[in-house]
């Protein structure tokens, strides 16, 4: 008797397994090409592909008459998925130096640690000193769990290690915070990422009996913003470095996206954390946002997506008169930055070839061709003052079919083709995507992925945010203020730049923690308030 | 649940139920339709034969495939309504309450039962699920804009619906924001009427900013009632599946149903994975690494895009990669050869960043490494134009997709003109074509142009019949058939004669 409805059948794709064979967790460091590294590794798990038409009904017509079983693989499940991105901060890391010598022992890590200047911090001695003095694993851990007594939250929740030898491993779980840092420090991963909360614990995903029982239930909702998305655009710098004038581009992300996620979809505990080089992270870590389904991630995502398709696309931005409130008030944040920001510092028409791309967006001919010829007359004019051209020539009545209702459109238009937001939005559809966790050190800069205080995103320097090997010279040349020296013991990052970041996440955890204890409370409180009434 | 209802669906099998069946509550067999939209929330119980509960199943199964083909071809709602009545008509009529038509117990019921039936055949997995969920729902949109005004508020009502109005005070304070996000249709405040709902409720508005968000909830247009209800019957169904789902094992009890609902999952199946890249062998072909730069005049052009993007960028994202890699084990690279290709290809990164971040993925693709599914299934199966289409529009830097499609028309046309066609007549076509969005159109529009004259040749002396000159759906079609009119006599008549009476599906 043919099962082919059954959730077991081999030909119907079925969830779980496939990904345990995309990505086994069996390290693969035997073969050097190792496994896949990336940011933004595909969904996995619940391996469909979210909602993609790859299949058709077209010929049901066929099954009046004769109905024949097909037999498929079961190879078209989540396919480009598996398929992880590479596209990602490590794509072209830069080398550092490879010479340096650690002279303390790393067993003693109350001693001093003397690392030199040059210190690499994909060194294994480096990350170890790091993890085990440095890394805020209690906080790490509550901001997870959302409690400070151990839960399935943080218990079934995914970690996924990039070992130093690209080894990638999946699927691992601890059920307290001791015991992640001791396999970390066991492991001496470059770095690890955090992916979504399952329904069983992800090691025994496999001795499970059906493999649907095994699903992601919860995450945080994720945006990753990249600088690489504005090549076509960021004149001061290319790939993978960065100078604070580009770094305006996240700056203005991060506005633009954390008030729509305040003030439209109400959420309240919104993280961002600087990617350790060219972006940043934002984790929307409220419950609701957390339980939503790919559904309604694809929702949101859309709701903030205004630049559309890629390079070649042609006219990026496409939106409805009149502006949506999301839309009028994105601009409004983006206006000022455009002044100074895209037009005086990446002064982006600069050059003849450049201006072309400014005079294809402008609606009107004649307009276009008086521009054209004024610029050609003025090579190297500045493009704060072409910018000003526009106006002035379309004021001086030079076009007699000019339309002043499109001219502004259309500037409105560039305005936000040249500012907003450029999600990588896929990061953002799914449930269950990995990102890099919070604080870990970026291999390649060696920068600490530290979170950005939204209240003061504007004073964000990525390129003074502390490297590993600061951080513990910082703590090699602490001496306990004359004051304090019968008070408590001073954990090693107060001893540190990495102080205020510390603290920040602290409170942001606290601030998650004391609001679901309310919830949870309040709950309680109403289901016996129902038990009493009978 | 659903075993107890569907049980007494055979007539064989009423005797056996007969005690149960007297004890049952007679406001079952008296299910009526008052209405001619249904939100499926009760299960039938009335007796309906064998014959009849395969028959309606095939019947909804029809429409709903055409259904599913519109969504592909991108048709409007407007033209799959259009296209989509004699379907429905023939297959699944549903009469209005005020025709008074005598037929109209026996189509509701018939809608119900074929509904209830599919169900439990596209339960087991969740992609089937999804699939079905966002099909039904097409069609219950379609019905509910098809219903006139009147019985269509008497069904509203009839639901439920806990949606709070937005008072006058509330409505006033944000009249500016509820007035442009509306679109700029309301002309005066006092007339319209908002709701207030959790967003998550009304996801599809709130995608297509056409509501006005505010702490977590979105105003709805009084108007847009229609996409709330939709909203809610996708959320019911998803759900009523979910639990279909749980209780499927024990249908497992009755051999009479499985079977049927056997066949019709299957056949609600992937056509990409029956793709398999020996359809497209081309014996005697130099299908090697150093030979893909002449080889691409063959490639259709969103791989001839992601090619001319290589070589520009020596870099492709995601995607491309994806897509292009596919491609490429369709024409017949082999792992080797492709492999060969990448690493050349991208030529500013060392061996050590190409060993450690691409050579995986490209292996993957081909099931050398990976799970055993997917080594079975030799890895991914090449797209078809349907999944470039419909799936993954390119976004920033990214080169994948079908210029058809995603490209705007100037640089569609300079791109075109750019790989050699620079017939303003086929330009033009191109250009309505897309305008129309009838991507397939323009592609085969630009593959007759490109090969005129060879494809004159094998119609006149009759070499290539009906089934070679049918529209291409599939990019290795494309490249197959480009192929061997561009090489007509070097590769030999009989080899071709095996190989052209494989169909590839779309
Ligand atoms: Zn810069």
């Amino acid at each position: 008797m043919p099962h082919s409805v059954s959730p077991e059948d081999p030909a119907s794709p079925d969830q779980g397994a496939i990904v345990e064979e995309a990505r086994t967790d069996n390290v693969e460091t035997q073969d050097s090409e190792g496994t896949a590294v990336a940011d933004n590794m595909g969904p996995i798990g619940d391996s469909q592909t979210s909602e993609d038409p790859d299949m058709t009904m077209a010929d049901a017509g066929a099954i009046e008459e004769k109905i024949t079983v097909k037999v498929e693989t079961a190879t078209e499940v989540k396919l480009e998925d598996l398929f992880a991105d590479m596209d990602s901060d490590e794509e072209f890391p830069s080398s550092t130096g490879q010479d340096i010598k650690i002279s303390s022992s790393p067993e003693a890590p109350a001693s001093p640690v003397h690392i030199g200047h040059t210190s690499n911090s994909s060194d294994p001695e480096v990350m170890r000193s790091f993890y085990q003095r440095l890394f805020p694993w209690r906080y790490l851990f509550q901001w997870l769990n959302h409690s400070p007594t151990p839960s399935t939250d943080f218990g079934h929740r995914e970690f996924a290690f990039t070992l130093q030898n690209d080894a990638y491993l999946r699927y691992q779980s601890f059920p307290t915070h001791d015991l992640l840092r001791k396999d970390v420090l066991r492991l001496m991963p470059s770095r690890f990422e955090i992916g979504p909360v399952y329904s069983t614990n992800p090691r025994d995903r496999k001795t499970l009996r059906k493999s649907t029982a095994f699903k992601p239930i919860a995450k945080e909702l994720c945006f990753d913003i990249d600088l690489t998305d504005y090549d076509d655009i960021r004149t001061c710098c290319d790939k993978a470095n960065i100078c604070n004038k580009c770094w305006q581009f996240i700056t203005m992300a991060i506005k633009v996206i954390d008030v729509a996620l305040r003030d439209d979809f109400g959420f309240k505990h919104i993280m961002w954390v600087y990617s350790g080089r060219r972006g940043a992270h934002a984790w929307v870590c409220d419950k609701k946002a957390r339980q939503m389904d790919d559904h309604k991630r694809r929702a949101l995502a859309g709701y903030l997506e205004v630049i559309k398709g890629g390079a070649q696309g042609g006219k990026r931005v496409n939106i409805k008169r009149p502006l949506h409130p999301h839309v009028a008030r994105s601009l409004d944040i983006l206006k000022s930055h455009f002044q100074t920001d895209i037009l005086h510092d990446q002064d982006p028409w600069e050059t003849d070839e450049k201006f072309d791309r400014l005079l294809q967006l402008l609606p009107d001919k004649s307009l276009n061709e008086a521009l054209r010829k004024k610029w050609n007359s003025a090579p190297g004019r500045a493009s704060t003052a072409k910018w000003t051209d526009i106006d002035a020539l379309a004021k001086s009545g030079m076009s007699k079919s000019l339309d002043a209702k499109a001219l502004l459109d259309a500037k409105q238009d560039i305005v936000l083709e040249y500012t907003y937001p450029r999600l990588d939005i896929e990061v953002s559809k799914h449930l269950n995507h990995l990102l890099k966790s919070p604080f870990v050190v970026h291999p390649g800069t060696g920068r600490v992925c530290v979170p950005i205080n939204t209240n003061h995103c504007e004073d964000f320097d990525p390129l003074s945010v502390p490297t590993v090997t600061d951080l513990l010279r910082e703590i090699d040349e602490w001496t306990t203020p004359e004051e304090e020296k019968d008070g408590k013991a001073i954990q090693d990052w107060e001893k540190t730049s990495l102080k205020p970041y510390v603290e920040y996440f602290r409170s942001f955890v606290l601030g998650i923690m004391k609001d679901e204890k309310e919830v949870k409370v309040k709950r309680e409180r109403e289901e016996n308030g129902d038990v009493m009434e009978f | 649940m659903i075993r107890q209802d569907f049980s007494r669906i055979d007539a064989k099998r009423k005797n056996t139920d007969h005690r149960k069946k007297q004890f049952a509550t007679p406001q079952y067999a008296a299910l009526s339709y008052d209405t001619r939209l249904n939100f499926y929330t009760t299960p039938p119980t009335a007796d309906i034969t064998l014959e009849q509960f395969e028959q309606w199943a095939i019947d909804r199964l029809r429409v709903l495939a055409e259904l599913e083909a519109c969504s592909f071809r991108n048709r409007s709602q407007a033209e799959t309504a259009s296209y989509m009545k004699p379907i429905l008509d023939k297959y699944l009529p549903l009469g209005s309450s005020s025709s008074g038509s005598s037929k109209l117990g026996e189509e509701r019921m018939k809608d119900h039962y074929s509904h209830f039936i599919l169900r439990l055949a596209f339960a087991s997995t969740e992609d089937l699920r999804r699939r079905f969920s966002r099909v039904e729902s097409a069609l219950f949109r379609l019905r509910f804009m098809d219903n006139d005004a009147k019985e269509r508020q008497v069904f509203v009502e009839g639901l439920n619906l806990e949606w709070e109005v937005v008072g006058e005070e509330e409505k006033m304070r944000w009249s500016e924001e509820l007035r442009a996000a509306a679109g700029g249709f309301v002309k005066r405040m006092e007339e319209e009427s908002w709701f207030k709902v959790d967003w998550e409720r009304v996801p599809e508005l709130v995608e297509g900013r056409r509501v006005f968000l505010r702490a977590g909830k979105a105003y709805v247009p009084g108007r847009e009632q229609m996409s709330m209800v939709v909203a809610e019957f996708t959320a019911r169904l998803d759900k009523a599946l979910e639990m279909t789902s749980r209780a499927l094992p024990r249908l497992d009890e009755d051999d009479r149903l499985t079977p049927i609902l056997a066949h019709l999952s299957n056949n609600f199946t992937t056509p990409d994975a029956s793709y398999s890249s020996s359809t497209t062998a081309l014996p005697g072909a130099d299908i090697s690494a150093r030979n893909i730069d002449t080889l691409s005049s063959s490639f259709p052009l969103c791989m001839q895009n992601l090619h001319r993007s290589l070589r520009r960028d020596a870099h492709l994202k995601h995607y491309g990669r994806l897509q292009y890699t596919l491609f490429l084990k369709g024409i017949g690279l082999n792992l080797e050869e492709c492999l060969v290709f990448w690493r050349s290809s991208f030529s500013k990164i060392t061996d050590d960043t190409f060993n450690k971040e691409y050579r995986y993925n490209v292996r993957h693709a081909y099931g050398d490494v990976g799970g055993d599914s997917n080594r079975r299934g030799n890895g991914y199966s090449p797209f078809s134009c349907q999944k470039i289409l419909t799936e993954h529009p390119p976004g920033p830097g990214e080169s994948h997709g079908c210029p058809y499609r995603h490209f705007s028309t100037e640089n569609l046309t300079a791109l075109l003109q750019a790989v050699g066609v620079k017939d303003h007549e086929v330009l033009r076509g191109v250009k309505e074509d897309k305008e129309k969005m009838k991507y397939h159109l323009a592609c085969n529009r630009v593959f007759e142009y490109a090969h005129k004259q060879e494809l004159k040749k094998v119609k006149d002396d009759g070499t290539w019949g009906a089934a070679q000159l049918e529209t291409i759906v599939h990019p290795n079609e494309y490249f197959k058939r480009s192929y061997l009119l561009m090489n007509l006599g070097k590769v030999k008549e009989a080899e071709v004669e095996d190989e052209v009476d494989v169909k590839m599906e779309d």
